[in-house]
């Protein structure tokens, strides 16, 4: 027995018997013997729980963490205060353990909970449709073109401003070698999309048009401008957005997005090195019975009573098999759930106030950094809560600097764009204060000064 | 669990305006209207209506809402296919402590030595368990993992300079498989089943040809029985220069006792939500990382964790490796799901080398004792197994007697189940089972919740022989009662009006 199993000697004994074998042994005979492993795994003996602990905990210390360092890493996932309601509630056995929800009768808890999960994204992307969410932020993109492609029947091309996550458009070019689609990018000017370059790029093969705003550089787009000409030519308009800005900014949905989608960490979830958290997808109601992933729905019951199901499963995968709308499964519940707990506890005038709280605490991080001997602005455009700018030192360098002085002090976008080796991303969140930016201020100033390229 | 007289509200519908539970910190900076930061028509207008609601009600919402869900750790779950084995507390605990937990993924790798070698670790883990050498952890649930590994496979084929049309996978595969082909660009060709419950190998024999890029098979299959004759596949598609998919939603069976590598196969895909014990928080997150063999290698995605020895004594370092010219390329953003990887790596250290093996002997020994006592009394009349031999750590019975001779369907039992605090088996799949129930009951059950759930059975057989309708009508105990599906997909309702 280990702890997690139960059967003792004697139970052991009786199941046998009831199976009607001697041993074990006499079901694994199914297996070719060739095939029968014969050995011990070469892995560790296993462990008591407290060791499992301290083995844990000591790699932990290994890493440095937001609890460590003062975080302006930012780049799609940020290092927002996530409430304590969040943590007590999905830790629940009644959240934290059952499977999708296959038997709504016994399942209405999860299923309200994506009902209101999809009522909190369509309100803040102003798009009627909501899903139950998919599995992050970029892999959500390419989710979009795979859409896109059936929305628009023959047509086979990509049109992706360079504003988008690198990673999104990576994961966009990954999936496009199996949807056979080609991919064109448009270049930014001054921050933002070029949009004389995007208006000649977009063309009648064009399935869908993907920005981000703010884009990666942390610039606002002109998303109605900008998409106009997706519409012209009959192409979906895609756009991903930071959830936490759309307090503050004009919604995808008012500016003539078909399909909104974007990384939901910044809601409810921890940074957890990257994941799991969620991606969410919002569109419009024509596209209801095209969209990716699980959809919750309310209904009655046998007794007329107010219900909820998963609504729309013809479009998936155990239904309608290779003929699918996406092959996915999960809706990352959990992750929406704490999404949806977040966004309450904020509510309407919080989620609000903490948008505006970013944008001020920006603007003043923005013109602090600006002033820095041998730092710039990497663009002028509007931004929300991130914003990119020119060190006149190796960025690398500088940012070894500043976590000496306990400072993560931003994304080097050296790491994703060529152009801008001299590119450093900085994001501010609601936990930045003001003695913290200023902190920064003093420590970039000072290890840009120390590792100033000297001509 | 019985809250059928309670009226059920949202969230929204509790909402009172100038309630509200969060304090926000003062700016402490100056604070313009946000119109000279940023143009007017940039900004939005009116705020999304989210709910006014003040923290006591937000958790006694919650809560109230958690108590109608049935649960893994209040009850049997023997839902084939999932795995739904316990969840031990220990790997929350550990995926909680901030190292983890806080950890910004774009931190620098060398500031993110403890979260690599975790990485490293796991991969490391999974390919000895897998009996396959190099492990990607990235892709984010088990459908992410077979998209990742048939485009593995078309990156494999073009770097022959071929371009293959056709993806084999047996009638009783998952309904993932058929749709992860159709995304990665290829032709799903379906291959029989024989009387024993494996491949039908004259059928695959008459399908394989140099059009084919891969085969997509579980070992043990979808009907809970290890297929003997793997080796002899295995060879038939390499012979002809495809690949060997191993799904592995049913990896749990052979954990320390037989290696998809070992069976041949190129590709593996590990559900760390099934077999590694991660919770499944009804619904996800999971993460399902792909095991490949040396000629795979060259396409992982991008980026790989890797070890390097430093060579200066003072031990090991850890990095993420971008310069992988044929890799595939990314499959999502950052790293992977991190916080399933310390969970999933927690329950490796826990149960160790044997640990694991005696999870799917035991597993292994679960299943087909519940299925000897199944076979008995009125389960074994009514809902006999559809292949009658030592299974793995699943089996498969048809209700097809049942529903002739007592008129009702294996839906109704499902449903009965549940006024019995069981969750049903899977239901109606694999497809080629009439009236299927397909039993998992994992190696964390107890032998008495084995025998509890059979005498459910037994009940519910007696009484519907006496009254049918009693299980037509079921479920009565439940926060709701049958729900119209119908409806809510014919005219969907899919988020609150708000006024």
């Amino acid at each position: 027995m280990t702890r997690y199993t139960s059967a003792t000697p004697d139970d052991r004994a009786e199941m046998l018997a009831a199976i009607g074998v001697e041993s074990t042994a006499d079901l694994f005979a199914q297996i070719p013997e060739p095939l029968r492993l014969g050995r011990p795994l070469a892995l560790p003996a296993g462990m008591g729980e407290a060791e499992v602990y301290e083995r844990l905990a000591a790699l932990a210390a290994r890493n440095a963490d937001c609890e460590e360092q003062v975080c302006f890493l930012g780049a799609g996932m940020y290092d927002h205060y996530v409430p304590a309601i969040v943590d007590a509630i999905t830790q629940r056995s009644e959240f934290l353990t059952p499977y999708t929800p296959y038997q709504p009768e016994i399942s209405q808890g999860g299923l309200q909970a994506m009902f209101e999960f999809q009522t909190a994204m369509s309100e803040l992307t102003a798009l009627p449709v909501s899903n139950a969410g998919l599995y992050e932020g970029p892999s959500s993109v390419a989710s979009a073109a795979y859409l896109a492609l059936g929305a628009t029947k023959d047509r086979r091309r990509f049109v992706v401003s360079r504003g988008v996550h690198p990673h999104s458009r990576e994961t966009l070019a990954t999936y496009s070698a199996g949807f056979g689609t080609e991919i064109e990018e448009v270049g930014l000017e001054g921050g933002v999309t070029d949009a004389a370059a995007l208006a000649e790029a977009v063309d009648g093969e064009t399935a869908a048009v993907f920005l981000q705003s703010p884009n990666f550089l942390g610039a606002i787009e002109d998303v109605e401008m900008l998409g106009a000409v997706a519409k012209q030519h009959g192409a979906l308009l895609i756009v991903a957005v930071d959830p936490m800005t759309l307090g503050v900014l004009r919604p995808p949905g008012e500016c003539g997005a078909d399909i909104a989608l974007g990384e939901g960490q910044p809601l409810g979830n921890r940074l957890d090195f990257g994941g799991p958290s969620f991606g969410f997808f919002c569109g419009s109601e024509e596209l209801i019975r095209k969209m990716p992933g699980r959809i919750a729905g309310e209904t009655d019951d046998a007794d007329g009573r107010r219900g909820f199901v998963l609504a729309l499963q013809t479009r998936e995968q155990h239904i309608r098999r290779e003929k699918a709308t996406h092959n996915i499964c999960t809706a990352q519940a959990l992750n929406a759930l704490a999404a949806t707990i977040h966004l309450a506890w904020l509510g309407r005038k919080g989620f609000r106030e903490l948008g505006e709280l970013l944008v001020r605490r920006t603007a003043y991080a923005r013109d602090r950094l600006a002033a820095v001997q041998g730092v710039e602005l990497l663009h002028d455009a509007p931004v929300a809560r991130e914003f990119a700018l020119r060190l006149d030192a190796p960025v690398d360098r500088v940012l070894d600097r500043c976590a000496e002085r306990g400072i993560a002090a931003g994304y080097p976008l050296g790491r994703e764009y060529s152009e801008y080796e001299d590119g450093l991303l900085v994001a501010i969140t609601e936990r930045r204060t003001r003695e913290q930016i200023d902190a920064l201020v003093d420590a970039l100033g000072a290890a840009v000064a120390a590792e100033a390229v000297t001509v | 669990m019985n809250q059928q007289d309670e009226q059920v509200l949202t969230i929204f519908e509790k909402s009172k305006p100038g309630r509200r539970a969060a304090v926000l910190p003062a700016a402490e900076v100056p604070e313009p209207p946000l119109e000279e930061l940023i143009p007017a028509k940039l900004l939005r207008e009116q705020p999304p209506r989210l709910p006014e609601v003040a923290e006591p009600e937000i958790v006694r919402h919650y809560n109230r809402l958690s108590r109608r869900n049935f649960d893994l750790d209040t009850g049997f779950y023997p839902l084939g296919s999932c795995t739904m084995k316990h969840n031990p507390r220990l790997n929350e605990r550990v995926a909680a402590l901030p190292g983890h937990a806080r950890l910004h993924p774009a931190q620098d790798p060398k500031r993110a030595q403890g979260a690599l070698e975790l990485m490293w670790l796991l991969q490391e883990s999974l390919a000895e368990i897998c009996g396959l050498p190099h492990v990607s952890l990235q892709p984010s649930a088990g459908s992410h993992g077979e998209l990742a590994g048939l485009l593995l496979t078309r990156a494999f084929h073009a770097d022959r300079g071929e371009a293959r049309t056709k993806v084999l996978a047996p009638d009783t595969s998952h309904g993932t498989n058929p749709a992860s082909v159709t995304m990665a660009g290829y032709e799903i060709v379906k291959v029989a089943t024989d009387e024993r419950g494996g491949v039908e190998i004259d059928d695959l024999r008459a399908k394989v040809d140099d059009e084919v890029a891969c085969l997509m098979l579980t070992n043990p299959n979808t009907l809970g029985l290890f297929d003997e004759n793997i080796a002899e596949m295995a060879a038939m598609i390499h012979a002809v220069g495809g690949t060997l998919y191993y799904d592995g939603a049913n990896l749990n069976a052979v954990m320390g006792q037989s290696r998809p590598g070992d069976m041949g196969f190129d590709i593996v895909h590990v559900n760390l939500h099934k077999s590694f014990s991660q919770p499944h928080g009804g619904g996800g997150p999971g993460a399902g990382p792909i095991a490949v063999s040396d000629r795979i290698e060259p396409f992982l995605p991008r980026p790989q964790v890797v070890r390097r020895e430093s060579g200066n004594g003072s031990g090991p370092n850890y990095d993420l490796d971008h310069d992988r010219p044929k890799s595939i390329g990314r499959l999502r953003g950052f790293q992977g799901n991190f916080g399933v990887f310390v969970r999933s790596y927690a329950y490796i250290l826990s149960l160790g080398a044997d640990g694991l093996a005696e999870a799917s002997e035991t597993a292994v020994l679960n299943a087909n004792y519940l299925k000897a006592r199944l076979a008995e009394g009125r389960a074994g009349r009514y809902t006999p197994v559809a292949f009658d031999r030592h299974c793995m750590h699943e089996f498969v019975l048809s209700g097809k007697p049942m529903k002739k001779e007592l008129g009702i369907a294996t839906l109704d039992l499902a449903k009965r189940l549940l006024d019995f605090d069981f969750h049903p088996p899977t239901v109606y799949f694999p497809l080629l089972v009439e009236e299927a129930l397909m039993i998992e009951p994992t190696e964390t059950e107890t032998k008495e919740s084995l025998d509890a759930f059979t005498e459910a059975i037994e009940q519910i057989l007696a009484e519907a022989e006496v009254d049918p309708e009693k299980a037509k009508q079921a479920p009565y105990t439940t926060p709701v009662r049958r729900l119209d599906e119908v409806k809510a997909t014919r005219k969907p309702v899919v988020r609150q009006p708000l006024g």
